[in-house]
């Protein structure tokens, strides 16, 4: 029952934003932390129960019986660790947006809310059709993020990153419905259920068919190269909020499914395209880092590092490694917090400068010494300096890598050289120099101190103790992997 | 006639008397007020009576009719379909000059045609239902006798759909001499697979050709831009829902008895299918008028039911029979909204009557955003269940070409749908006047409150309307 309250919560918060919201512009702001503080709460709660083996905790109600589709929706370490930074960094997107959005304040946090409300059905349903659902569900909101409140392009930004998700997700939707379907050929009955589908015998070529279908979406919220063009796009134009929770958590939703679907339903097939996939890691993190030094535009330049940090997720899901999976994992979350915490950073410079072009910043540290000081924090957890949490993701993923691909490792290597470019020349650019545009900017405001702390610590606490989350992560590494790498090691 | 075959045919009898009733009262004296609370009655009374006529289902009555639950079920929602439009557009009606009564009396005539067509099980039943249908279509689309544009529809709806029955008359000709039986049902069908004589094959693209006219698929479907754009508002609902309703009962019920494996028939289907949805999306996205707009989508919305009657078997029967209930409420939500904004001179139908409408109104504004994400296909509304059940129905007939084709073309139609919600959602300009509106009145706002509600209803809850179509779609 408590896992339906985590998804209700946001979602009747929601709409209570939206009629207390009539002429007040306090009374959502409120209403909306009140709601996302309260799931945090809950979720905290069930970190300190009981953590057993299999679901910890399981709501499952019968829904669309002729086609066997059920309101299932169950929590583990896994899917408990991404609530966590679900409903964290929702609370961090409604402070940070406290003083930049003021217009239609109402309509803001409700979308915000349901948008929220869509990620946390997503790591919880295990019916693969509500998992669709939800999955499309947090589109809407998201688009109206970007399209009303977002900067220059917002409109073009939201279609392209509405149509990019939708036909990806159509697509997978047939690779749901086909699933369903061989299940009912065999079984004489219709059944959506992840643990009914997983032991579903699947000819070789029907599972490299299917899993292209999910892995077609996934690749697109991930996002992998070549289907990463939405990103930039859409992570620039959106405010603040959105930046947030694009980066920090839509992102992850994709390889969540890759993780919880594509890996347990199809491991022959993954294991079969696994060098292909790490490939398109490679090529991600290559890519998105060498793109990264290039930008001159902030948050577009912090979008393409998302690109770079995803790829080594991928490369981490696909290495057939559990130690690589575990640094994936490790990595999605901390991913969340510095990214997060950088386009924080970003729309609070271009809420005080109205600019987001890097040639126009220079020597902020003078102006703004506790903000920079902050922003470096972040850009060094992003470059990955050991003691945050970045470090041990990837530094997991590359020691996993390296044991069965070692090409592979040491190419995304070169990523985590670049990516220092990128974040000394981001420093050196913004905030160090001489400030010769003589900005004289407002600090950071009490407020933007609590994020930042808490974002801080956050990323303090993954880089220090990590044992805390991977334990949480463990019994989910044991089943997917062990077939992966079996198939691997048949294949050597 | 036995007293079941009378039981099965009330709905039928009462719809009838009702169109007398409006007419005799329209003799008597012109009031709107009465017009429209016969019809309400009548539609209401036609609908209550479903109940005893499924009691007593199915009954052939002679060849001419067969009133099984399968045609019930496209009767209640042609039904149900008439009673909203006649609330939406009851307001919209009275603030117009000319004489509104006979307005209703065409309305009830064309629906008791598309009821007896969901019924027909012969020849001669079929024609004449659809020419009941056509027939009272023509005035309705040339009401509003002062604008030529309303005029210019009716016109090229009248010499098209007058072609389009020839063909269908040629064509039922042609397969009475093929196979010496204007019965349609099974028991005649002397054309096995395999052997497919000329003329039977002549005979069945004659018939498709006057079917794609009425649905209005690629390459039939030049004239739906045009009588969209140009009738008024509450007639091209009509259109949209009603006068289909009636013409894909009968389609999935010739299929059916046409036997499934028919080659030359599924080929002929898949191309029309494709066709429309790529042709129907695309010609979509270059409009600036919404009627024009919702006229193409509407031809790519009948590609979609398409897949699902090409896939066949009692799964895409009802999977096409939802997609079709699903279509209409949220078809009839969306115009019902375009009706609500309408003033007394003029409809709203470009984009700037709509510029900045969630600011200004955002109840009406959200309510047609869920109706435009339902036509996208998106969850929680019916059209995603629709879609849901096609996808379904597709897949388990491994009609792979088709299911891609309705995944791109979906994705093309999102397009034009959040452009449409993008304009409600813009900003408004200064100074702009958009207070000449009047309201929407109470019955329209509460259907309107209604077909919201049973959007999300078919969206979340399927069970008990999807359990009743499949029990009757398995004949």
């Amino acid at each position: 029952m408590v896992l339906l309250w985590l998804v209700l919560i946001p979602l009747i918060g929601g709409i209570l934003c939206l009629t207390a919201g009539r002429g007040n512009a306090r009374a959502p702001r409120w209403i909306a932390i009140a709601a996302i503080s309260l799931d945090l709460m809950l979720t905290a709660t069930l970190w300190a129960g009981t953590p057993g083996s299999g679901w910890w905790r399981q709501f499952d109600r019968s829904w669309i019986p002729e086609f066997g589709i059920r309101f299932h929706l169950a929590l583990d370490g896994f899917s408990l660790s991404l609530l966590l930074l679900t409903f964290f960094l929702g609370l961090m997107s409604i402070l940070a947006s406290w003083n930049e959005i003021t217009e239609r304040v109402a309509f803001f946090h409700f979308n915000l809310l349901w948008v929220l409300a869509g990620i946390a059905g997503v790591f919880l349903s295990v019916d693969l059709f509500l998992f669709y659902l939800f999955w499309e569900l947090m589109l809407v909101p998201m688009y109206f993020l970007i399209g009303i409140w977002g900067h220059g392009r917002k409109i073009y930004a939201a279609i392209k990153f509405f149509l990019f998700t939708q036909i990806s997700g159509l697509l997978m939707l047939a690779a749901i419905v086909a699933l369903a379907i061989l299940y009912q050929q065999k079984s004489g009955s219709y059944s959506f259920e992840l643990d009914a589908l997983r032991n579903l015998p699947l000819s070789p070529g029907a599972g490299r068919i299917l899993m292209l279908g999910f892995f077609a979406a996934f690749a697109v919220k991930l996002p992998a190269i070549p289907f990463h063009t939405w990103l930039p796009d859409a992570h620039t134009e959106a405010p603040t909020a959105g930046s947030v929770v694009l980066a920090g958590l839509l992102l992850k939703t994709g390889a969540y499914g890759l993780i919880r679907f594509v890996l347990p339903l199809f491991p022959d097939a993954a294991g079969e395209f696994a060098p292909a996939m790490m490939a398109l890691g490679v090529a991600g993190v290559l890519y998105g880092a060498f793109m990264a030094v290039a930008q001159s535009d902030l948050k577009r330049l912090i979008a393409y590092t998302s690109v770079s940090h995803m790829g080594f997720v991928l490369i981490g899901i696909f290495a057939g490694n559990p130690t690589a999976l575990t640094g994936a994992f490790i990595q999605m979350i901390s991913h969340g917090i510095s990214t997060g915490a950088l386009f924080i950073i970003a729309g609070a410079l271009q809420q005080r400068m109205h600019t987001r072009e890097i040639a126009r910043m220079g020597g902020l540290w003078q102006t703004v010494p506790a903000l920079s000081g902050a922003a470096f924090f972040f850009i060094m957890a992003s470059v990955g300096l050991p003691g945050l949490g970045d470090f041990v993701g990837e530094f997991l993923v590359l020691l996993g890598t390296f044991q069965t691909h070692a090409v592979v490792a040491t190419l995304a290597t070169v990523g985590i050289i670049v990516a220092t470019l990128y974040g000394l020349r981001l420093t050196a650019k913004v905030f160090q120099g001489p400030n010769s545009r003589d900005w004289v900017l407002p600090d950071l405001f009490p407020r933007e101190w609590v994020v930042a702390v808490c974002m801080m610590a956050g990323l303090l606490w993954l880089g220090l103790y990590p044992q805390s989350f991977i334990d949480m992560f463990k019994a989910v590494v044991q089943q997917p992997v062990q077939a992966a790498s079996s198939v691997d090691l048949a294949r050597r | 006639m036995t007293r079941s075959a009378v039981t099965a045919l009330l709905p039928l009898i009462i719809l009838a008397l009702t169109s007398i009733a409006v007419m005799l009262a329209i003799a008597v004296r012109r009031s709107h007020r009465a017009a429209v609370i016969i019809s309400l009655a009548g539609l209401v009374a036609a609908f209550v009576s479903l109940w005893p006529a499924s009691s007593v289902a199915p009954v052939p009555i002679m060849s001419l009719l067969i009133i099984d639950r399968y045609a019930l079920v496209y009767m209640g929602v042609v039904l149900a379909a008439s009673t909203a439009l006649i609330l939406l557009s009851h307001t919209y009606l009275a603030a117009r000059s000319e004489h509104k009564e006979e307005f209703y009396l065409l309305l009830l005539l064309a629906t008791t045609g598309s009821m007896a067509l969901a019924a027909s099980s012969h020849m001669v039943s079929v024609f004449l239902s659809l020419e009941l249908l056509s027939i009272s279509l023509y005035a309705l689309i040339a009401y509003p006798r002062s604008e030529p544009l309303a005029l210019e529809a009716g016109i090229k709806y009248l010499v098209l759909a007058a072609s389009s029955s020839a063909f269908l008359l040629f064509g039922f000709a042609v397969m009475f001499v093929a196979e010496g039986n204007m019965d349609f049902r099974p028991v005649s069908a002397t054309v096995t697979a395999g052997t497919t004589p000329l003329a039977y094959l002549a005979g069945v693209v004659l018939v498709i050709t006057g079917i794609g006219f009425k649905l209005a698929v690629v390459p039939f479907h030049l004239w739906t831009p045009d009588v969209y754009q140009g009738a008024p508002l509450p007639v091209t609902a009509f259109v949209a829902t009603v006068s289909k309703g009636g013409v894909f009962a009968f389609l999935l019920r010739w299929l059916q008895w046409r036997s499934a494996d028919d080659k030359a028939l599924v080929i002929i289907l898949t191309i029309l299918a494709i066709a429309s949805m790529l042709a129907g999306n695309l010609l979509a996205l270059r409009q600036t008028n919404i009627k024009r707009l919702l006229a193409y989508s509407s031809i790519a919305h009948m590609g979609y039911f398409l897949v699902a009657v090409i896939a066949g078997g009692s799964l895409g029967r009802a999977a096409a029979t939802y997609y079709f209930a699903a279509y209409v409420v949220t078809i009839l939500g969306a115009f019902g909204c375009l009706l609500a904004l309408s003033d007394s001179n003029r409809e709203a139908e470009s984009f700037d009557d709509i510029r900045g409408l969630f600011w200004r109104s955002p109840v009406l504004a959200s309510v047609f955003t869920a109706m435009l994400l339902s036509l996208a296909g998106i969850p929680l509304t019916a059209g995603f269940l629709g879609k849901f059940y096609v996808f379904t129905a597709g897949t388990s007939a491994a009609t792979w070409a088709l299911i891609t084709i309705l995944i791109v073309s979906s994705t093309i139609g999102l397009v034009y749908y959040l452009r449409i919600i993008v304009a409600m959602f813009s900003e408004l300009e200064r100074g702009e006047s958009t207070s000449s509106r009047t309201t929407p009145g109470v019955l329209a706002e509460l259907s309107l409150a209604v077909l919201t509600l049973a959007l999300f209803v078919l969206g979340v809850y399927p069970g008990p309307l999807w359990h009743a179509i499949r029990t009757a779609a398995a004949f």
